[in-house]
């Protein structure tokens, strides 16, 4: 089987589920990295050195910012011309349009969110959860090439051997756009919950600290979110220890807590790390359609009836500003940090 | 101006969903305006009402659905909300089981261009029932539009919108010129809640359906096909509450715990 992969990067920044992709394609036969974006030597050396068997390249200013249209019409062109059986994309807002728009120019199908893959027979099947993942389907696609985005960490990443090269191949590029990138600006706590493999949430919980006294001058909703701010900074250090990254709940989020982009849920990001700790959250169902497929769940909260304990392997009943600072301190021992 | 909010009808997120002789089963839960469409809507009135000063012209929001008859309900809440008319594509030839992202887009690519004289269409980012979020970018490559997907704040000026578009990196500001497709994220405000004179207003709309002769298509044939349907497997969910004498020691043996889980 001859697969595309398409090596989804900002700034030459490249997706985990990018390197997940290129294992699975190498594991079906040829894997093709597509590598799209200007200055691109280190992402095309990357893909070598992850087992691409060849690295097929769009190096041009003029498509220096993702812009979907010209890109789109990039990968379709190359994918009319070679003819894989499969395209492959890593899951993330610039791929889902992507795929979308290279399924319409090939008049074929678009499977998001794969977590299983197999050939079977003629059929390319693929598994993927949907209605927020309480149901699971198989699928097949009748068009060709198969499309598919698949969520990170669901597939394993190759190792990586240093050294290997090969020649990279010049790919036509297609730059009409039809949107122009005016700026960009990082948030100010750039975070990747979807890569993360430890992830450390808080909720609503995190802003109840009675024992902190706020400085004086603020209204009542100033001092909660300084309060909420003190708390997140325990969950936080223990993220930090734990080499993850920061979640929190919608509730915290609507209530001024923590930016948007930490939010886990419906609304938020539907994550797969190793280790979830929620801290501090009660649960709310559309909270745990974002975490539940987390491989170990732990929950630290004061009220024994919360619904997060029963998403939860470990659970504590008890005080997150006593619990969380000391696990941080234990974790700190036990990791030699 | 004259936009477009596409919305869906799905089971509400508090259902209970299960799979049941390979159907997808809700039970009595209702069905409901997708929630991520209610910030189209929103995004619609707020575009409505900007250019409601700005320009000398009336600006139109129109609700589009695709659904069964039930789904006149998902259309009136947009009318409660605030939309001035609806459009229900509904047609006996149409099953939702076998409608794939690419019928839906192509179905509702040819609705917008039956209404005609179309400035902005807006979407939720995905879905709560399939959840791919690839509808609004395909239906913008189906019309030849830009697409502006995930947009957060959103200014028109001049024939052109700018967009403040959250991705995981960050946000970028991106314009194109009109007319396009959008997205829409949390990051523009919560929806509005329909007024009572909303609802009532609704509750007396007349929402024409158009047939797919209608709209001139054919009953799609899926590209994608589901082959099986599953309900996750059960999480061994019995939950181990970690006690002990003081906040040290519980962390001692919650932190002994997690390492022996080998997930660090």
């Amino acid at each position: 089987m001859k697969t595309f992969v398409y090596i989804d990067h900002f700034k030459s920044d490249v997706q985990l589920a990018a390197w997940e992709a290129l294992g699975l394609a190498k594991s079906l036969g040829t894997a093709s990295a597509v590598v799209f974006g200007s200055g691109l030597d280190a992402v095309t050396k990357a893909a070598f050195e992850y087992g691409a068997d060849e690295v097929l390249v769009a190096d041009d200013a003029a498509l220096t910012d993702y812009r979907a249209e010209p890109y789109a019409s990039t990968l379709s062109a190359l994918a009319s011309a070679q003819s894989p059986d499969l395209i492959l994309f890593p899951t993330t807002a610039r791929t889902r349009e992507l795929a979308a728009m290279v399924g319409v120019d090939l008049n074929t199908g678009v499977l998001t969110d794969v977590t299983a893959l197999e050939a079977s027979g003629n059929d390319i099947v693929v598994t993927r959860p949907i209605y927020e993942g309480k149901l699971i389907e198989k699928a097949v696609c009748s068009g060709k090439p198969v499309i598919a985005t698949i969520r990170t960490r669901a597939f394993p990443k190759p190792e990586a051997e240093a050294g290997k090269s090969g020649a990279a191949t010049k790919v036509e590029v297609k730059s009409e756009a039809l949107t122009t990138v005016e700026g960009y600006s990082a948030s100010e706590s750039a975070v990747n919950l979807g890569d993360a493999g430890v992830i450390v949430s808080g909720g609503r919980g995190v802003s109840n600290n009675p024992s902190l006294q706020p400085p004086a001058g603020m209204d009542e909703k100033e001092a909660e979110i300084w309060r909420a701010q003190q708390g997140f900074a325990l969950v936080a250090e223990l993220a930090n220890v734990l080499g993850g990254a920061v979640g929190a709940s919608r509730a915290a989020v609507d209530g001024g807590y923590i930016p948007y982009s930490h939010q886990v849920g419906q609304t938020g990001k539907v994550v797969t790390p190793d280790l979830y700790i929620a801290c501090g959250i009660s649960g709310a169902i559309q909270h745990l359609v974002g975490m539940r497929n987390a491989k170990l769940v732990v929950a630290i909260n004061k009220d024994s009836d919360a619904p997060i304990f029963k998403q939860a392997r470990y659970g504590v009943v008890g005080d997150l500003f006593q619990i969380v600072p000391a696990l941080t301190e234990a974790f700190r021992k036990k990791l030699g940090k | 101006m004259k936009i477009i909010a596409c919305i869906k009808q799905v089971p509400d997120s508090e259902a209970k969903v299960r799979a049941e002789d390979r159907k997808v089963s809700w039970g009595e839960s209702p069905l409901v305006i997708n929630p991520f469409d209610e910030y189209a809507v929103e995004g619609a009135l707020q575009q409505k009402e900007a250019q409601s000063g700005a320009s000398s012209s009336l600006s139109t929001v129109t609700a589009l659905c695709i659904g069964p008859e039930s789904a006149r309900e998902a259309l009136k809440h947009a009318l409660a909300m605030g939309a001035d008319d609806a459009i229900l594509i509904s047609d006996p030839a149409l099953d939702a089981e076998r409608l794939d992202t690419l019928g839906a887009a192509r179905l509702l690519t040819a609705a917008i261009q039956k209404i005609g004289d179309v400035d902005m269409v807006m979407f939720g980012r995905q879905t709560l029932d399939n959840g791919a979020g690839i509808t609004p970018a395909q239906t913008a490559r189906l019309l030849g539009w830009p697409m502006l997907g995930l947009s957060g704040q959103i200014k028109v000026q001049d024939g052109n919108v700018s967009v403040e578009r959250v991705i995981e990196e960050g946000r970028q500001t991106v314009s194109a010129k009109l007319p396009a497709v959008l997205s829409v994220v949390q990051s523009i405000g919560e929806p509005r809640y329909p007024s009572f004179m909303g609802i009532r207003k609704a509750s007396k709309a007349n929402i024409p359906v158009w047939s797919l002769s209608d709209v001139g298509a054919s009953a799609p044939e899926p590209i994608v096909k589901r082959t099986e349907l599953m309900n996750p497997p059960v999480r061994d969910t019995a939950v181990e509450i970690i006690s002990g004498e003081s906040p040290a020691e519980i962390a001692e043996k919650l932190a002994d715990k997690i390492l022996a889980e080998k997930v660090l």
